[in-house]
């Protein structure tokens, strides 16, 4: 009864702020309807028993780049008027992007379930004893540490190439040289003066 | 407890919906509690470090200022800027409060004494800790202030930059445990040259405990880091156009952060509930007399800290987050899991 009256909690308030993401006027309301969303599918994953997935979820998406999309969309200043002008000439290109997915969804689950190939490749059934963590951990790090690695090293490519293409040396920078403000002792930046009246100090 | 409900003729479900609500209330009254009187504590011990009295009026000792305070704030009016977005301004304060004591779900106060013994406890309060920076965010964009929205903006850069150390940190942690769950992680901390508890003296983490301890004060936007709140430059940062209950919730969540905190380090690197030294009659005193001894201690260095350290310049808290912790955690997973490589899990093969 519990699990049923959660599934429907959580599929409903995914469905809902899923879509409010779209319909909402302020971007920032937009991506917190977001977060509301990777939250409550966080909760559907862990009705399956996916608790590892859930984690991931929760810490990658919400805790990450979603603050990363807030931090920008807060600082940005977007005119909605002029944002929601070509609502009505892109709709049947979203329809179409939206189909096209669907399609993608059903079909890969049809093979998924169905094809001989994919059967024949399925990777054993993990041990039930095993804790997500495990069973994940033993199929990547074994069968799948080729892909892994591969991914691993897309990512690398991704970030490198991101700081290339964002970096740049700026002149006239005034960095701090953490070392040398260290050394830095008191009689190296006082001294005492016995001045006579009337009279400025020597630099 | 669900057992004792279904003997009573509920069924299944409604015992353990039952138990568990009574576990909430178990756990977050006594924190609440316990954010009340640490808040008094703080006060005093940073009295004491600076030559003063700190509150001595309300109550013996000034034992109930926190309590006085707490009617104070609830008595005054709620006060909700114009231009401030009334709904985000008014969920800010609340999500930092709730966030702040959701963490403690997973928190074992013995062996088997927790709300959800969850195996995924450590990643849970990962998860739950970057909640936390919502509140901060929001309450920052809600106001439509100036000074809030620095706040907010400086709050999250520092927050995700130490999460990443902070995440690495867990990993050594769950490393030497081989577990993700919090009382599995405390329970492998037994027996250190046959006679300590903690991983605080395993040579390979105590540079982690360390590490741990300054990443969880960052975290918290405790000093040395409260940049968030820096008076000299943004007046009180995120919270100044709060006023009334609004304003004391974001008190209570930022002070229950600081308990769990002391807490996460006191199960992760120091033993948690086990005595500090694996000696028979030191396990007649109930474990959650050791974490709560443990969780003073360590807020007691938070104090202490707060109120010797000079704040940090927002450029020096940047460099100690990515160019030190990050780098000097993500060697400390690599010797970690080398080292295991190497004894515990069979040799190089």
């Amino acid at each position: 009864m519990i699990h049923v009256f959660a599934f429907y909690l959580f599929a409903i308030l995914v469905v809902c702020s899923g879509a409010l993401t779209i319909l909402s006027r302020n971007p920032v309301h937009s991506v917190l309807w977001l977060i509301l969303a990777f939250f409550n599918a966080a909760g559907l994953m862990i009705l399956l028993g996916a608790e590892f997935i859930a984690m991931l979820l929760v810490i990658v998406y919400v805790g990450a780049v979603a603050v990363l999309f807030l931090f920008v969309v807060m600082m940005l200043d977007i005119d909605f008027a002029e944002l929601r002008a070509g609502f009505v000439d892109y709709l049947p290109f979203g329809l179409l992007i939206a189909l096209v997915l669907l399609a993608e969804i059903v079909l890969g689950i049809g093979l998924w379930s169905a094809g001989p190939i994919e059967l024949a490749q399925r990777a054993a059934p993990t041990n039930p004893e095993l804790s997500n963590i495990q069973a994940i951990g033993g199929l990547l790090y074994t069968r799948y540490i080729f892909l892994f690695e591969a991914a691993g090293i897309v990512l690398l490519v991704a970030m490198i190439g991101a700081i290339v293409l964002t970096h740049r040396a700026r002149g006239g920078v005034k960095g701090q040289n953490v070392a040398k403000q260290n050394r830095r002792r008191p009689q190296d930046a006082v001294r005492n003066v016995n001045q006579p009246v009337g009279q400025g100090v020597e630099l | 407890m669900t057992a004792f409900f279904q003997g009573l003729g509920l069924p299944f479900e409604g015992a353990w919906l039952l138990s568990t609500v009574i576990g909430i209330l178990v756990i977050c009254l006594p924190v609440m509690l316990a954010v009340a009187m640490i808040i008094y504590a703080d006060r005093k011990i940073w009295a004491a470090m600076a030559l003063r009295r700190g509150p001595n009026v309300v109550g013996p000792f000034g034992l109930l200022q926190s309590f006085a305070d707490g009617l104070k704030v609830f008595l005054q009016e709620t006060i909700i800027p114009s231009a401030a977005n009334r709904t985000l301004f008014l969920i800010a304060p609340i999500i930092t409060f709730t966030v702040a004591l959701m963490a403690w779900a997973v928190v074992p106060f013995q062996v088997g004494v927790v709300l959800a013994n969850i195996n995924v406890g450590l990643l849970y309060i990962l998860a739950i800790s970057s909640l936390g920076v919502y509140g901060v965010v929001l309450s920052g964009w809600a106001s439509n202030s100036k000074y809030p929205f620095y706040s907010a903006i400086r709050a999250s850069a520092q927050m995700i930059s130490y999460e990443v150390s902070i995440g690495f940190i867990l990993i050594c942690v769950v490393l030497w445990a081989g577990s993700f769950n919090l009382t599995e992680i405390v329970e492998s901390q037994k027996g250190y040259y046959g006679f300590l508890n903690g991983n605080g003296f395993n040579p390979l983490l105590f540079p982690m405990a360390i590490m741990f301890l300054i990443s969880a004060m960052a975290e918290t936007a405790r000093a040395p880091f409260d940049l968030t709140e820096a008076e000299s430059e943004l007046v009180a940062g995120y919270q100044t156009e709060y006023s009334s209950m609004a304003f004391a919730l974001f008190w209570l969540g930022e002070y229950a952060n600081v308990i769990l905190m002391c807490a996460l380090n006191a199960l992760l690197f120091w033993g948690g509930y086990l005595p500090p030294v694996d000696w028979a009659p030191l396990y007649f005193v109930p474990g959650i007399i050791w974490l709560f001894a443990k969780i003073l201690f360590f807020f007691f260095v938070f104090s202490w800290v707060k109120a010797t350290v000079p704040r940090y310049r927002y450029d020096q808290l940047m460099r100690l987050g990515w160019k030190i912790f990050l780098p000097t955690s993500l060697l400390f997973v690599f010797l970690v899991s080398g080292f295991l490589m190497l004894t515990r899990y069979g040799g190089a093969q």
